[in-house]
């Protein structure tokens, strides 16, 4: 069956998802033993609500146009991909960027809230809340919230805000209200629980707008849903560049909604798909399976089963868990998943900027330290390897000079 | 072993009496199971047993701050068991956890371990009706009921279907919202309890914001239990140990009998 995409102009090939390595998941929201639906009683009617009004929207075109065409017109869709000429000679390989930090708000985190604003819209309610890390997401749900006439929260550990203050003005300057989260561990995981507990007791008229491929179904599948643009972009524009299929195809993970969405379009393809995750918080090279904010995936924790805090450069990548797709994808080989530590992530960041004149957020990179080490060695001589620069090194730049001055 | 929750409440209900389940984060204060003790010397029907963990969604500030106090002070699931098993307590214990807890040491771990210590119900409010099937049969094989939640929000269809499942009683969410005091009761606890009347079930226990007497009176009109946890809680942490948890239970006492 051919379809028009109207993002893109061209037919492109839809596949009969039974057949597709990333299709839908079972009807309990499983890929494989992954995934599902842990949460009290009380969310598990907003949950189906969602599920029903996600399936009704996604399968309506004039929901996929208004969609899509906002991501054209506001979003700056379709992002580019940049071959990087010198780096690939320094190499040896054929590194290829897709550009996800050119969309507005310099992340792909517009892709996802854009769709979970208008499915807001959609489902009659008016208010959004979003949980945030370092604060993309949180600037992002602010953004779309603005676009469509939402009233947004967002919630974000203490710690993080203090962290992270320029972005916590961002979203006040698009007319969000940012609360600090002070239980627990002061941030990302708990600003998760809490947007969770404030769902409950606002469930009519708002909804959560979670900002990656975990949570409860039919979140992990609905954010991928939304992310799958970037992959299915990428696909058609390396066939054009004449790239062909990329030998890999390189994305950094905390949740893992950037990841998912690149590797969408390529999981079916013979490209070899290659997450990075922050050393500090690594849960599916150092983690175990476990249940977290509605799901079951891997999950970095204690052997009492007390989720651990993550720790590493990137606050974006600051997350105990994984989306459970990812679990999932690891668990049948489909793709696998590496480490890469803070040092290596400095470097790449400043090779690349010095390089190529673009400067990565910490998050994408995580992906590029890994090809850099792995270049002539497990990547060989000659491949193809297309990194998805999910972020732009804007709101890192204060860290990275405290950091660096502050070096021998 | 431990008495069966679902005999116990069974009998009692059908006795006409009201029942009063108070609620004691484990491990929070050094001297907690003595104040187990006392709640139950003040009356209650069977008590249940919060086990710490990191993330807990479904409750408010005071189990928070109880929990991460019970985590500092080392507690485990498999400390509180052993803890448990020393004492010779006459009625039901409920275990309240989340599921990672009970994943992580396995299903059949748990259950044997929470048996031998005399537990014989279970709450775990993120396995809802589609995910706890595997944990419920291991729980009966050990002799544990486990206990499902009703919502305001939850359909009729579905609560049918909740209360089919549900063993030993079934626990009546009070309000949209997580655990934690509050000064009046909200208007949702008369839908919820008439909902689940209106299907088959095991006695209907309202927790989640029961506070006071007479809030637990109120609630004792329309439902078979009530179920107080932070409102007790509080008084813990406040420093008022056995003796005060003795006397608040005592007040519920009366005021459910009244």
């Amino acid at each position: 069956m051919w379809t028009m995409d109207p993002l893109i102009g061209v037919e492109v090939e839809m596949v009969d998802n039974a057949e597709m390595m990333m299709g839908t998941p079972d009807d309990d929201g499983r890929f494989g033993s992954f995934g599902g639906r842990f949460v009290p009683e009380p969310l598990i009617p907003a949950c189906l609500e969602l599920e029903a009004a996600f399936k009704d929207a996604w399968g309506d075109p004039v929901f996929v146009e208004e969609y899509e065409s906002i991501l054209h017109d506001f979003g700056g869709r379709p992002t580019p991909i940049t071959f990087c000429r010198r780096l690939s000679e320094d190499l040896g390989i054929s590194l290829y960027l897709k550009r996800e930090d050119l969309a507005h708000t310099g992340s792909h985190k517009i892709n996802n809230v854009i769709g979970q604003a208008l499915l807001t819209r959609r489902m009659g309610k008016h208010k959004m809340i979003a949980e945030t890390g370092a604060g993309q997401h949180g600037v992002a749900s602010a953004t779309a919230a603005a676009l469509l006439g939402l009233e947004c929260t967002v919630y974000m550990g203490e710690l993080d805000t203090q962290r992270q203050e320029l972005n916590v003005f961002r979203m006040e300057l698009l007319g969000a209200t940012v609360v600090p989260v002070t239980s627990g561990s002061k941030t990302l995981k708990d600003a998760v629980n809490e947007a969770m507990r404030t769902w409950v007791t606002q469930v009519d008229d708002t909804h959560y707008c979670l900002g990656s491929v975990m949570g409860p179904h039919p979140f992990p599948w609905m954010v991928r849903e939304f992310q799958r643009v970037i992959g299915d972009e990428a696909a058609l524009q390396s066939k054009e560049l004449g790239i062909g299929t990329p030998d890999y195809v390189v994305a950094c993970i905390g949740g893992g909604s950037n990841a998912a969405g690149m590797f969408a379009g390529f999981a079916d393809s013979t490209a070899q798909l290659i997450g990075v995750e922050a050393s500090g918080g690594a849960a599916i090279t150092s983690g175990s399976p476990g249940v977290l904010h509605g799901m079951r995936s891997q999950l970095i924790q204690d052997d009492q089963g007390q989720i651990s805090e993550a720790h590493s450069i990137s606050a974006g990548l600051d997350y105990p868990g994984i989306g459970p797709e990812h679990a999932h994808l690891a668990d049948i080989g489909r793709a696998r998943y590496e480490q890469a530590g803070d040092d290596e992530v400095l470097e790449a960041l400043q090779l690349l900027a010095s390089r190529e004149g673009i400067i990565p957020a910490l998050e994408p990179a995580h992906g590029l330290a890994w090809i850099l080490r792995e270049a002539g060695r497990g990547i060989p001589k000659g491949s193809s390897v297309l990194l998805n620069m999910s972020g732009r090194g804007d709101k890192d730049v204060a860290q990275v000079l405290s950091i660096l001055k502050g070096r021998p | 072993m431990g008495i069966s929750l679902s005999e116990r409440f069974d009998a009692l209900t059908k006795e006409k009496k009201k029942l009063l389940i108070p609620y004691i984060m484990a491990g929070m204060d050094d001297s907690w199971l003595d104040i187990v003790e006392a709640v139950i010397d003040a009356g209650a029907d069977a008590v249940e047993i919060g086990l710490p963990f990191s993330d807990p969604i479904l409750d408010g500030e005071t189990i928070q701050e109880a929990g991460l106090l019970s985590l500092a002070n080392g507690t485990t699931a498999f400390s509180v068991f052993a803890e448990l098993a020393k004492r010779s307590l006459q009625v039901p214990l409920v275990v309240m956890t989340y599921y990672n807890i009970v994943a992580h040491s396995g299903h059949e771990r748990f259950a044997g371990e929470a048996a031998a210590a005399g537990i014989t119900g279970s709450i775990v409010p993120d396995l809802s009706l589609e995910e706890v099937g595997d944990w419920q049969d291991v729980a009966r094989s050990h002799g544990i009921d486990s206990v499902l939640l009703v919502a305001p929000s939850t359909p009729h269809e579905r609560t049918r279907e909740i209360c089919a499942r549900s063993k030993g009683f079934v626990y009546a969410v009070a309000r949209m919202g997580v655990t934690g005091e509050q000064g009046a009761l909200s208007d949702d606890v008369h839908g919820v309890v008439s909902k689940i009347r209106a299907v088959p079930s095991p006695p209907i226990c309202v927790g989640i914001g029961v506070s006071t007497p007479e809030q637990a009176f109120d609630v004792s009109r329309e439902a078979d239990g009530v179920i107080v946890g932070s409102a007790l809680v509080r008084k813990i942490l406040d420093g008022e140990g056995a003796q005060g948890a003795h006397a608040f239970v005592s007040s519920l006492r009366e005021a459910i009998d009244r």
